[in-house]
């Protein structure tokens, strides 16, 4: 039994958090908050060239052919940085074609992905609120694609839209060049400016080899992957709070004392490690299961994505508060943190939705 | 990462299983001599003291090992595996790590056969978190040979019915620190000057007491480690406590339990299985139970790995904590006011288990270091937080 990295993964959390001081520091995540679209080609790139955008895809198709474990030991740490880089909507993408597409889509697919030549996103749900079957409602009738997709992650700097929606033949994924005619993009004013959405406008007629058959368990599966990587960035940016928390903690004084040595300082932080703990342990195990026990997935993401919506958004909040006036200014990263907490929330579910689902798969 | 066991670790659960199907009939089966026909075979198979030496008289399983034994005698609601509770949970393990080869010889095999009942006499009336300040005062005879103790103990666990205590003196009182200077003895509960008065608590049970020591004399050979040093001891003792393996599958059980009240209970007149509120609180137990269950498994990993667990085990007990508070006082809820029905009453629900159980919670939360005291641990010792004067 080895509920622990190995030695590779270790090295390679090592090579990401270096990756995110060296090349993506905070001060440059400012600097691609700031831009249009939201994206950095040149950082991009050079993720590309370490592996990281095709990690889970299979080496046949151009990947490295590793596993979520893997997977989520990157997304820790660029959630540590809060990396602005489409890493997850664009692997999410990867996976859903690896899953349900045909092998000549995959080939044709895949490989574009893998390295980076191609950008790509995942856009299930047309509601904001809403994680079911039902809730996607954009219709292609006669492979004529009419509507708009909103909230569709890192909008603004992919090439390719993967896009659920209802065919003749059921629900189904739709594969959209951004490039295509009848496309159009708009980003949405969204809170935390380093996970930019958009809705995306169509008006498109797609090839046959355009759509992707999407079982509902497919939905749920890509749905509870989507709640690992989400909470896979929720841990890295929750320790970040807590480790910028702890240190201001240490170093500011008041009545004569660190106020780190006040309970009502020392305490909640306390209680900030115990859920990180626990909500990380729940991801590593769901993690695991992605690739090594897919039937108990769905408990297994539910119970982490919901431990880690609350929790982390309460470590955002009290990660400000208690810096006092200093952590509510633009200027200061701690804020930073709170706007990405609140992002994670609804995303792929929130707490009521995967606690309602855990609930029912207890059999109530 | 994986879950898989070796061969050998595969056998050895096996052979748990076995062993259980073969001796562990349902309970109403189970005849007069059960109980004690149970601990003899338990104790041959050497799981009693399992993680103790093998030259002492335990099994010398390993970590795994143990972990799988615990696991399967919790799935099983297996009865204990010996009656000496508090000698194996830490006197046993203090006297195998600071005991004389003759301290070894007289206490461990008869914790091992249930023979003795130890109890813990740590805790003073002006001195619970705070165990370092400890005042019972124990004075060397002038001829060596026996210290003479006075002074009082508090909420000892089991003290009206244990034959041994494991007791915290102070030896000295002109100390710079306040750790130093304390000395831990291993007392004969039946010495003159031993009075217990045993303490009702708020579930009506007597399990707690008092201890008085008025002269009481103690043999010098029955000291645990050495003079000064008894802090140490008990230190290292506590840090044998148990790991959360067991707790974990117990609190799965207790969980199926309270989804079956659920499904049997009505509120607002309605299925209480329809209620939104209540499926959302058992789906948080769930969640704490599983993050309780993971964190264990990657802090045994840390260990399998040879790194020292430090303070993270402080995490488990806060959901420990707060589990064992919340479960059972959900069921009360849950029933409204025939929730609150003791055993006998007309509308007792399960026979006013629940009601009688959500009043035993402070055993777990408060005996074994409260909350505040493992945040501060938390605080202290993982983030490195300033100390608040507490240590
Ligand atoms: C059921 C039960 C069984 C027990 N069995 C035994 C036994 O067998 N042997 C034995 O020796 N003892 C035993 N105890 C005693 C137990 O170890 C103590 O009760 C415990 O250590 C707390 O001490 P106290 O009761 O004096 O409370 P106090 O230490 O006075 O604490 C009172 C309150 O103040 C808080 N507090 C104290 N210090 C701090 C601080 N620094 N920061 C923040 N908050 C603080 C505590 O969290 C608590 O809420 C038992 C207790 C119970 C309830």
């Amino acid at each position: 039994m080895n509920f622990g990295f190995t030695e590779e993964q270790e090295l390679l959390r090592d090579q990401v958090r270096k990756f995110m001081q060296g090349a993506c520091p905070l001060s440059t995540v400012r600097k691609i908050m700031a831009t249009d679209d939201g994206g950095s080609r040149a950082l991009w790139q050079q993720m590309a060239e370490l592996g990281w955008l095709g990690l889970v895809v299979p080496e046949a198709y151009g990947g490295l052919g590793l596993k979520w474990v893997d997977l989520t030991v990157v997304l820790e740490e660029t959630g540590r940085g809060l990396s602005p880089l489409p890493l997850v909507s664009h692997t999410l993408a990867a996976v859903a074609l690896a899953r349900c597409g045909t092998e000549a889509q995959k080939k044709a697919w895949l490989p574009a992905l893998a390295s980076g030549s191609t950008t790509a996103t995942l856009a299930l749900y047309d509601e904001p609120n809403w994680i079911h079957p039902d809730a996607v409602t954009l219709t292609a009738k006669n492979r004529r694609l009419v509507g708009s997709k909103p909230f569709v992650a890192d909008a603004g700097v992919a090439d390719l839209f993967v896009i659920a929606c209802r065919t003749e033949a059921g629900l189904s994924l739709a594969l959209v060049p951004r490039d295509a005619t009848g496309v159009a993009v708009a980003l949405q004013p969204i809170m935390d400016r380093t996970k930019r959405m958009g809705t995306v406008t169509l008006d498109v007629v797609l090839a046959p080899d355009q759509f992707m058959a999407l079982a509902d368990d497919d939905l749920a599966y890509l749905t509870d992957c989507g709640a690992v990587a989400v909470t896979a960035e929720l841990v890295g940016a929750a320790e970040a709070t807590l480790a910028m928390t702890t240190a201001y903690a240490k170093q500011r004084v008041q009545f004569g004392n660190l106020i780190g040595k006040y309970q009502g300082v020392k305490h909640r932080l306390a209680e900030m490690f115990v859920d990180i703990e626990s909500f990380k342990s729940l991801l590593y195990y769901a993690a695991w299961t992605v690739d090594d026990a897919p039937h108990e997935l769905p408990r297994a993401a539910s119970l982490a994505k919901a431990y880690a919506s609350d929790a982390a958004a309460r470590i955002g909040i009290d990660g400000v508060q208690l810096h006092g006036a200093i952590g509510f200014t633009a200027e200061y990263d701690v804020q930073l943190y709170l706007k990405r907490t609140k992002w994670a929330r609804p995303a792929y579910g929130d707490s009521d939705h995967h606690y309602e689902r855990v609930a029912a798969l207890g059999g109530l | 990462m994986d879950f898989e066991l070796s061969a050998s670790e595969e056998a050895f659960r096996q052979e748990v299983r076995d062993f259980l199907k073969e001796n562990l009939p349902p309970p109403r089966e189970r005849g007069p001599n059960f109980l004690s026909e149970w601990l003899t075979k338990v104790r041959a198979k050497r799981w009693v003291g399992f993680s103790w030496p093998k030259e002492v008289g335990g099994g010398g399983g390993s970590i795994i090992e143990q972990a799988i034994l615990k696991e399967e005698m919790a799935l099983a609601k297996a009865p204990p595996l010996g009656m000496s509770m508090m000698g194996l949970a830490w006197v046993g393990p203090g006297i195998i790590q600071y005991g004389t080869d003759e301290q070894k010889q007289r206490f461990i095999p008869d914790i091992l056969d249930s023979k003795v009942t130890w109890c813990t006499g740590y805790s003073e009336p002006n001195h619970g978190s705070d165990l370092a300040a400890i005042q019972t005062k124990a004075e060397l005879t002038a001829d060596g040979k026996h210290y003479v103790v006075n002074g009082q103990k508090i909420w000892t666990s089991l003290a009206p019915w244990a034959d041994w205590i494991i007791l915290l003196t102070r030896t000295q009182f002109d100390v710079d620190v306040k750790h130093k200077g304390i000395t831990c003895l291993l007392v004969d509960m039946k010495t003159p000057g031993v009075e217990v008065r045993p303490i009702e608590n708020m579930a009506g049970d007597r399990h707690f007491a008092e201890v008085f020591f008025t002269n009481a004399k103690v043999p010098v050979e029955n000291r645990l480690g050495k003079e000064g040093e008894g802090w140490m001891v008990t230190v290292s003792a506590l840090a044998n406590e148990r790991s959360s393996i067991g707790e974990v599958t117990q609190l799965y059980d207790k969980l199926d339990t309270l989804r079956d009240l659920v499904k049997r209970s009505k509120k607002n007149g309605q299925p209480a299985s329809n209620d939104q509120s209540t499926r959302r609180r058992i789906a948080e137990f769930e969640a704490k139970i599983a993050a309780m269950k993971y964190n264990g498994m990657r802090y045994l990993t840390k260990q399998l790995k040879g790194e020292p667990l430090s303070s993270e085990t402080s995490v488990n007990k806060l959901h420990r904590a707060s589990l064992e508070i919340d479960m059972d006082d959900f069921a009360v809820a849950l029933s409204g006011a025939a929730g609150l029905e003791l055993a006998g009453g007309a509308e007792a629900v399960d026979k006013g288990k629940w009601a009688k159980a959500s009043l035993g919670w402070p055993n777990v939360v408060i005996g074994g270091g409260t909350p505040n005291i493992q945040r501060n641990i938390i605080a202290e010792r993982i983030l490195g937080l300033p100390k608040d004067g507490s240590d």
